[in-house]
């Protein structure tokens, strides 16, 4: 039994790397796909049919480019930190129950590799790591777009941290639970039952912290490439800088797959369609709209940031959690 | 004008409206209404309706904006001036140059340069004809003083080679004998009427 379970993790750990590695890479097309139709262009249409193979050319590009590191780097560090964006977004996915339970040759599957009781907490702490990623990388390529980026990293990532901490606090509070099965149970009775309609507020925050937390456009401050060049990954090339990119986009699907679980009602079966394609039917809807967003909202300052994060998201959240208490207590 | 007007050297001030767009908020308090206000507004969502607008006009309308270069490329006007091209006679494929010299002379930035003799029937022959690509400014005159539409601005304007020659020497500008059918006529001021096909005629001297 104890074999048997190892190698289901095994199989599944490989399953989810090799999936999301090449969704990440399947992201960046969409991603260039739909911001081209939403600026009225075509997006990549030579390589392959509309550009399909742009995958593989990207792909080839990345891995056959030259690995550069500065003269003045930080050289481990520099090495380093890719790798830690990359695998702390795949860490963090250890957590997370993609799919309800189904049967495979007679044995039940349950598409998640660790049940922890702690799911939320863990996967929010693993993604809180990620931001050594940046970090490390802005302040060991001794360039000071680098180091600004590296700096903003600090700023953004850290108060971000705290709104999303404290927005999920109110609904852990009706589950009763930190484990994302259990929330996602809590929600099992159709539409009405979503935590959306709960704790609306909580949502809209978390959905901002999450912006914040995958370097998404407003607030993508690290690599603004309009002011400090491309920040934290200036001085990355090839394959550690695809790392990197590899890494926000799974933190991308996996705050997606948060949102969906948390506020969206989960893997639970939607009127005639079934808990698995509903899921994935939510997650797509939600990386649509996190490339609306990129399409149409302006950039904003870090002072504007640290405003809206300290000022303003962090004092709603903070009621809302009492709100909740005291609705909860009397 | 009044005296008092002319002597106001301050002109920088006077005549400038200022237009103030908003009421920038002064304390925190303000700020934070702002903050509520532009988000009751809705404004944000109203962007990305905009945005998906575009997409959908650009999407299932046809509104694309985007031309596939170097398969399709834009009309450009007839009178477009682009790199030289020089036209052959349609009856004989010979140079429809005269050598007359117009064109080297009237050239502003001094690009052209001819070399004719007289020829053993004592008619002017053209040896050498080439136009310095990197001194042109494209500024039509060659074409516009030529007596015989011998040199004409062609539809060229990808100009991406190897060298600069391969634009400017006599026989790469001039149409070659096999592409003569392809020879479309300069429909721009001083050309030969459209219906000059009708009209052409052997000349004596080809019998």
């Amino acid at each position: 039994m104890e074999t048997a379970i190892i190698i289901e993790t095994i199989i599944k750990a490989v399953i989810i790397l090799s999936v999301f590695a090449a969704l990440a890479g399947f992201t960046t097309y969409i991603e260039r796909k739909v911001l081209a139709f939403m600026q009225r262009r075509l997006g990549p249409m030579n390589v392959g049919p509309h550009g399909l193979l742009q995958l593989a050319a990207d792909g080839i590009k990345l891995f056959t480019k030259e690995d550069f590191i500065p003269a003045n780097a930080a050289k481990p560090v520099f090495m380093i930190a890719p790798i830690i964006t990359a695998s702390t977004a795949f860490i963090a996915m250890s957590a997370v129950p993609f799919f309800p339970e189904f049967e495979l040759f007679g044995y039940t599957i349950r598409p998640i590799i660790a049940d922890i009781n702690v799911g939320v907490l863990f996967v929010m702490g693993v993604a809180s790591v990620g931001l050594y990623g940046p970090l490390l990388a802005g302040m060991s390529s001794a360039n000071k777009w680098a180091l600004l980026g590296g700096a903003r990293t600090a700023i953004q990532l850290l108060s971000y941290e705290v709104v999303s901490g404290l927005a999920l606090l109110a609904p852990l509070m009706l589950v009763g639970s930190l484990s994302l099965i259990d929330i996602n149970n809590y929600q099992a009775g159709g539409i009405s039952n979503w935590i959306i309609w709960y704790q609306p507020l909580a949502f809209i925050l978390f959905v901002m912290a999450g912006f914040a937390e995958t370097n998404r456009t407003p607030f993508d401050l690290l690599e603004h490439e309009a002011e400090i060049v491309a920040g934290y990954a200036t001085e990355y090339s090839g394959l550690r800088w695809g790392m990197f990119f590899i890494g926000e986009y799974a933190n991308l699907f996996t705050i997606c797959f948060l949102i969906s679980l948390i506020f969206l009602g989960g893997f639970n079966d939607l009127w005639f369609i079934s808990g698995g394609l509903a899921i994935v039917l939510k997650v797509m809807f939600l990386i649509f709209f996190f490339l609306w967003t990129r399409a149409s909202w302006p950039h904003i300052r870090p002072d504007q940031l640290m405003w809206l994060c300290w000022k303003v998201l962090m004092p709603l959240a903070v009621i809302n959690i009492l709100i909740t208490g005291f609705v909860m207590m009397f | 004008m009044s005296l008092e007007k002319l002597k106001n050297r301050d002109v920088s001030v006077d005549d400038y409206i200022n237009i103030f767009e908003d009421e920038y908020p002064k304390t925190s308090w303000e700020q934070f209404k702002q903050v509520l206000r532009r988000s009751v507004k809705g404004e944000l969502f109203k962007g990305l309706g905009i945005v998906l607008n575009i997409m959908r006009q650009a999407l299932f309308k046809g509104e694309m904006q985007t031309v596939q270069y170097p398969a399709e490329k834009l009309p450009i006007s007839p009178r477009y001036r682009a790199v030289h091209k020089l036209l052959a006679l349609l009856e004989s494929g010979e140079n429809r140059c005269i050598g007359c010299g117009l064109c080297e002379k009237i050239c502003i930035a001094d690009c052209i340069r001819m070399d004719t003799r007289i020829d053993e029937n004592s008619r002017k022959e053209v040896l050498e004809y080439t136009i310095n690509m990197g001194r042109c400014i494209f500024c039509g005159y060659c074409a516009e003083v030529c007596p015989e539409l011998a040199i004409v601005h062609g539809g060229r304007y990808e100009n991406a080679s190897e060298q600069r020659a391969h634009f400017a020497l006599k026989e790469d500008l001039l149409t070659p004998l096999d592409k003569l059918k392809e020879q479309k006529e300069y429909s721009g001021f001083g050309a030969i009427s459209p219906d000059a096909d009708e009209k052409i005629k052997k000349t004596p001297l080809s019998y």
